[in-house]
């Protein structure tokens, strides 16, 4: 599904991600762990596409195709969806509004009929359920005067709405209290499918306890330093990134 | 100083100009080395205006000259009604016209007003008198869709009394050069005012929305919201002054002017201004003006809006913001679409 090939980037130019290699294969789940700083959130915004992070080598393809060559808008179409560590506010746009704007603008960049009202209306209830989302908030204009928790809940109404193929989650698990990062989770996996991957960036192993990765890999100053099963996640939360950082 | 005693004296010295201090943003004097000659008189049919057929009384004031009955203008107490108000310009030349609106105690007035350039290149002077009752009502809902080369101005003094309730929302995509000024007597008392405005503007077009509020007596509010969008080359004007007078406690007073600059070529000139002479009062001002924020843009756009689709949606919500404050539902939806039109020109 995914595949990352010593990709490098820079911000301002600064190079943040140093020859990074990474393969999610398709069904899987993969989380990331990595000391603050580490580039984590950089991989996310290679990989959707925004402005200002420049691409100075390396390779990123989805199934295949070239990623990097398209906008962020065709590779949300193409079923990449970037779960925000800080989502943002949308003033004056309804959240059902956004969403379903969204959700008919990538129908149209893929070739399929827009979704009708009442179909759109009755997905949102059910996800909205699921998700314990008070059916008012989402007439309220999106992330505005939301707090941290709602917030990432929203993100993962959106994704859960979308229904994306590749999921990242930049950090999902910050700012939300014990049960919603709960029922954050029942959302996330219920959306676990042969065909769907994830790449799930976290700093805590309670995340993992949930969400279970298929593989865990360290990311420490722009590259992928160690990979290997659950057990690793368990390792860093004793022995921190001491190691690693070395290594790197 | 005003385009009204220019345009009756024909003395182009007598136009406001850079150095009064209150148009200095909107230079008329420089503008106009000479007067055009008077527009010439039409009794040609008008098509449908931005209101379309709304209410149920007509006013038009075409090249200065009135259409239908003024009486209409006058509602006695406890009369309500739903009016359009129309400015037309039919030919080049200039023009003046000046309307008295008076409500009497309790009336109720919806006011639909607009101005339409139906020629280019007039100099049109508008001015209007609104006189309301205790406890009288009127929305005032402007539409000014002026030509591109047309010199156009609008004043309007409001007299309130106690208990009354003044909302007026603007729009206008602008003209060559283009004022609409609105001058509020408040007498606190219980009265209450809503002054919104938004100015969209393209190419060379000008705007300027210029309003004076002053609270003279104890509680009164005042809520004012006017939000721009400017591109291209064109500029955006905004003076909001509100005075509270000495004694005028109890005020509750509250300025906003947000705008977006979607050019570097295009320029907005705000001064928002609070005086307050009264000890006990609740005021506040708000003014920002900026870009488009590109970290909702890119969100927006990773969840699959294309970017001119993203920008769209951003700024029209943007204006929304002040049309949704209309009250008068249909003329709402007339506002929102004028607005929408204008926004993806
Ligand atoms: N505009 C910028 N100019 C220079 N450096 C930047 C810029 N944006 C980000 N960086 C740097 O890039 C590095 C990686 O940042 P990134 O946000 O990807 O880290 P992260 O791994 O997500 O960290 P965290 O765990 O704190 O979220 C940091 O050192 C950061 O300071
Ligand atoms: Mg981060």
């Amino acid at each position: 599904m995914l595949h990352i090939e010593n990709l490098r980037a820079e911000v301002d130019g600064k190079e943040i991600l140093k020859g990074l290699s990474l393969d999610v294969p398709a069904g899987e789940v993969h989380a990331i762990m990595g000391p603050n700083g580490a580039g984590k959130s950089t991989l996310s915004y290679v990989l959707t596409g925004r402005q200002g992070y420049e691409v100075t080598g390396g390779t990123a393809t989805l199934d295949g195709e070239d990623l990097l060559a398209l906008d962020p808008n065709q590779r949300a179409a193409k079923g990449v969806f970037l779960s925000f560590q800080y989502p943002l506010e949308i003033p004056g746009v309804p959240a059902l509004t956004f969403i379903r704007t969204a959700m008919n603008a990538q129908r149209k960049a893929r070739g399929e009929a827009e979704i009708t009202a009442p179909a759109f209306l009755k997905l949102a209830r059910e996800h909205a359920a699921a998700l314990k989302i008070d059916f008012e908030m989402l007439k309220r204009a999106l992330n505005v005067g939301f707090s941290g928790g709602e917030k990432k809940r929203m993100e993962i109404f959106q994704m859960a709405m979308l229904a994306p193929r590749f999921l990242i989650l930049d950090e999902t698990d910050s700012g939300l209290d014990i049960d919603a990062l709960k029922i954050v989770s029942e959302g996330v996996n219920a959306m676990r499918a042969p065909d769907r991957s994830m790449l799930v960036i976290t700093h805590y192993q309670r995340l993992l306890d949930y969400i279970k990765p298929d593989k865990v890999h360290v990311l420490s100053a722009g590259r992928i330093v160690a990979t290997g099963g659950p057990d690793l996640a368990l390792e860093l939360e004793r022995e921190g990134y001491d190691k690693y950082a070395r290594a790197a | 100083m005003s385009l009204a005693t220019a345009l009756k004296s024909g003395d182009v010295t007598l136009l406001p100009g850079k150095r009064d201090e209150d148009w200095k943003w909107t230079d008329l004097r420089g503008l106009l080395r000479v007067l055009p000659a008077a527009s010439p008189a039409s009794d040609a049919a008008l098509p449908l205006g931005p209101f379309g057929d709304l209410g149920e009384v007509e006013i038009a004031l075409v090249n200065g000259r009135l259409r239908g009955d003024p009486a209409a203008l006058i509602l006695a107490a406890g009369q309500s009604r739903v009016l359009r108000l129309r400015f037309v310009s039919t030919a080049e030349g200039s023009h003046a016209a000046h309307i008295s609106i008076e409500l009497g105690e309790g009336a109720a007035l919806t006011l639909l007003e607009s101005y339409e350039g139906l020629a280019d290149g007039y100099v049109a002077d508008a001015g209007l008198e609104i006189t309301l009752a205790k406890g009288a009502r009127l929305e005032r809902v402007v539409v000014a869709a002026d030509a591109e080369g047309a010199v156009s101005v609008s004043s309007t003094v409001v007299i309130l009394a106690p208990e009354a309730r003044f909302a007026q929302t603007l729009l206008t995509d602008g003209a060559r050069r283009q004022r609409i000024e609105t001058r509020i007597a408040h007498p606190g008392a219980l009265a209450e005012v809503r002054l919104d405005g938004a100015y969209l503007l393209a190419g060379k077009r000008h705007a300027d929305l210029t309003t004076v509020v002053e609270h003279q007596g104890v509680d009164g509010t005042t809520s004012q919201l006017t939000k721009g969008v400017v591109r291209d080359q064109s500029r955006g004007v905004f003076q909001g002054r509100i005075v509270v007078e000495e004694g005028a406690d109890r005020t509750d007073a509250r300025m906003r002017h947000n705008a977006l600059i979607l050019s570097d070529k295009a320029e907005i000139d705000a001064k928002p201004e609070l005086l307050i002479f009264a000890d006990d009062v609740q005021c506040a001002h708000g003014n920002t003006i900026g870009a488009l924020d590109e970290e909702a843009l890119f969100y927006m756009r990773q969840r699959g809006l294309p970017e001119t689709e993203a920008r769209a949606l951003l700024i029209e919500a943007f204006v929304g913001q002040v049309i949704e404050r209309i009250d008068h539902e249909p003329a709402r939806d007339l506002a929102l679409a004028w607005a929408a039109d204008r926004l993806r020109a």
